[in-house]
């Protein structure tokens, strides 16, 4: 491996970490993957320029793009990932699918603050789907493995059903790929460090989720 | 024969055979890697989702085109072959769907497409006839419409044309209706 990913730093950002994927799922969803960036940074309002980025986003995204999106590579890419792991694309949207309809619905892309404003700017720029973590709850590396019998998710009622498939850590499951997360790994006012994690599917290419954390993580290192 | 298949002669040897059954078996006569079908099914889902999308695309604000395929399950997991094979057939089937209702649209737009033009050549044959552009599969306002020259004294001497609308009204004209 060479270096220690961690203390190589592109531009502010530290290089993206490659998280692993459990064997027998990455045999069933071959170009699966998860990469997260960790920066020191604290949730709250938006800088002036950030809310920029997002008007002028805004701006750039018309309901002609919406329609278009899912022939789009990237996008299709996760509907595609979402059929195949069982939910619709049209009830559960993928996350670049579902910004920008609230965009359409909301008339732009309404500010909500760091790090979600990041994570939106990334994501609607490249497509990737991105989730944060704080930082300092996650244990390790981070991985997408199924659920073992008797698993939950911290905060949620019952167990998960066996074979859920989840992002972990190296001590336990702090979300549902593509759906909530435990309740105490989101971003709190407290929180002084955030991960952000890109899923990668089949057919994204590792330049647009390099780029997606890259974004997110300078947004934030910025702010 | 000597035993061999024979490269050029296209018969096939006694101690061809054995390979022959063997190749049908890995073909899926014999035992199925279910691994190996459930990546073909995935791929199969990955083309129709491609499929579908463009048609969706292609049919928004002209037709109404299915594409709601029922989701597999409530979490995300690893779908078993049979449930794969109902999501691809889903899909198929509103792929067909989707084909069917375009082209039947596509009928109704050059039935309206020619009803115009014999609007255009006899006027008087479609009193009244009225075709929006959208009936036409064509974007932005505007219609063409079968009336009278002069009004009531056109209609008394069968004086028919067909009047093409201006577009769509003017932002100016708008803010007056709401005053």
């Amino acid at each position: 491996m060479g270096a220690d990913p961690a203390s190589r730093h592109v531009g502010w950002v530290p290089a993206p970490r490659q998280g692993w994927v459990a064997p027998h799922i990455a045999s069933e969803f071959p170009g699966l993957g998860i990469a997260w960036v960790e920066v020191d940074a604290k949730p709250g309002r938006s800088p002036e320029p950030v809310r920029r980025r997002l008007r002028d986003l805004s701006d750039r995204t018309y309901g002609s793009q919406a329609i278009r999106l899912r022939e789009r590579p990237i996008p299709w890419a996760y509907r595609v990932f979402f059929r195949q792991i069982g939910l619709d694309p049209d009830r559960t949207r993928t996350p670049v699918e579902q910004l920008t309809l609230d965009r359409l619905h909301d008339g732009g892309f309404v500010s909500h603050g760091l790090p979600r404003d990041a994570l939106d700017i990334a994501i609607v720029e490249t497509g990737v789907a991105l989730r944060a973590f704080d930082a300092e709850q996650v244990e390790g590396r981070l991985c997408i493995r199924d659920s073992a019998p008797g698993e939950s998710l911290a905060g949620a009622p019952g167990e998960m059903a066996k074979g859920t498939l989840v992002i972990a850590d190296e001590r336990r499951p702090l979300g549902l790929l593509f759906g909530p997360l435990a309740e105490d790994v989101g971003i709190e006012r407290s929180s002084r460090r955030i991960a952000v994690a890109a899923v990668q599917v089949k057919g994204v290419p590792q330049i647009a989720v390099e780029e997606a954390l890259w974004m997110a993580g300078s947004t934030l290192e910025a702010a | 024969m000597d035993g061999r298949v024979d490269p050029g002669g296209g018969v096939t040897t006694l101690s061809g055979m054995p390979s022959l059954l063997d190749r049908h078996e890995l073909l899926g006569l014999g035992v199925a890697d279910e691994r190996e079908a459930r990546l073909q099914l995935r791929a199969q889902i990955g083309r129709l989702e491609a499929e579908l999308a463009e048609l969706f695309a292609e049919a928004f604000g002209h037709t109404e085109v299915p594409h709601a395929v029922a989701a597999g399950s409530a979490a995300p997991r690893v779908l078993d072959l049979g449930e794969l094979e109902a999501v691809r057939d889903d899909l198929a089937d509103r792929v067909a769907e989707a084909r069917e209702a375009l082209v039947e649209r596509r009928r109704v737009e050059d039935g309206n497409r020619e009803l115009v033009e014999r609007m255009l050549a006899a006027p008087r044959d479609y009193k009244w006839v009225r075709v929006s552009r959208q009936d036409l599969g064509l974007h932005g306002c505007g219609h063409w419409h079968s009336r009278p020259r002069l009004g009531p004294i056109g209609m008394l001497m069968g004086w028919w044309r067909v009047k093409i609308s201006s577009g769509c009204p003017l932002p100016g004209r708008l803010a007056a209706v709401d005053r």
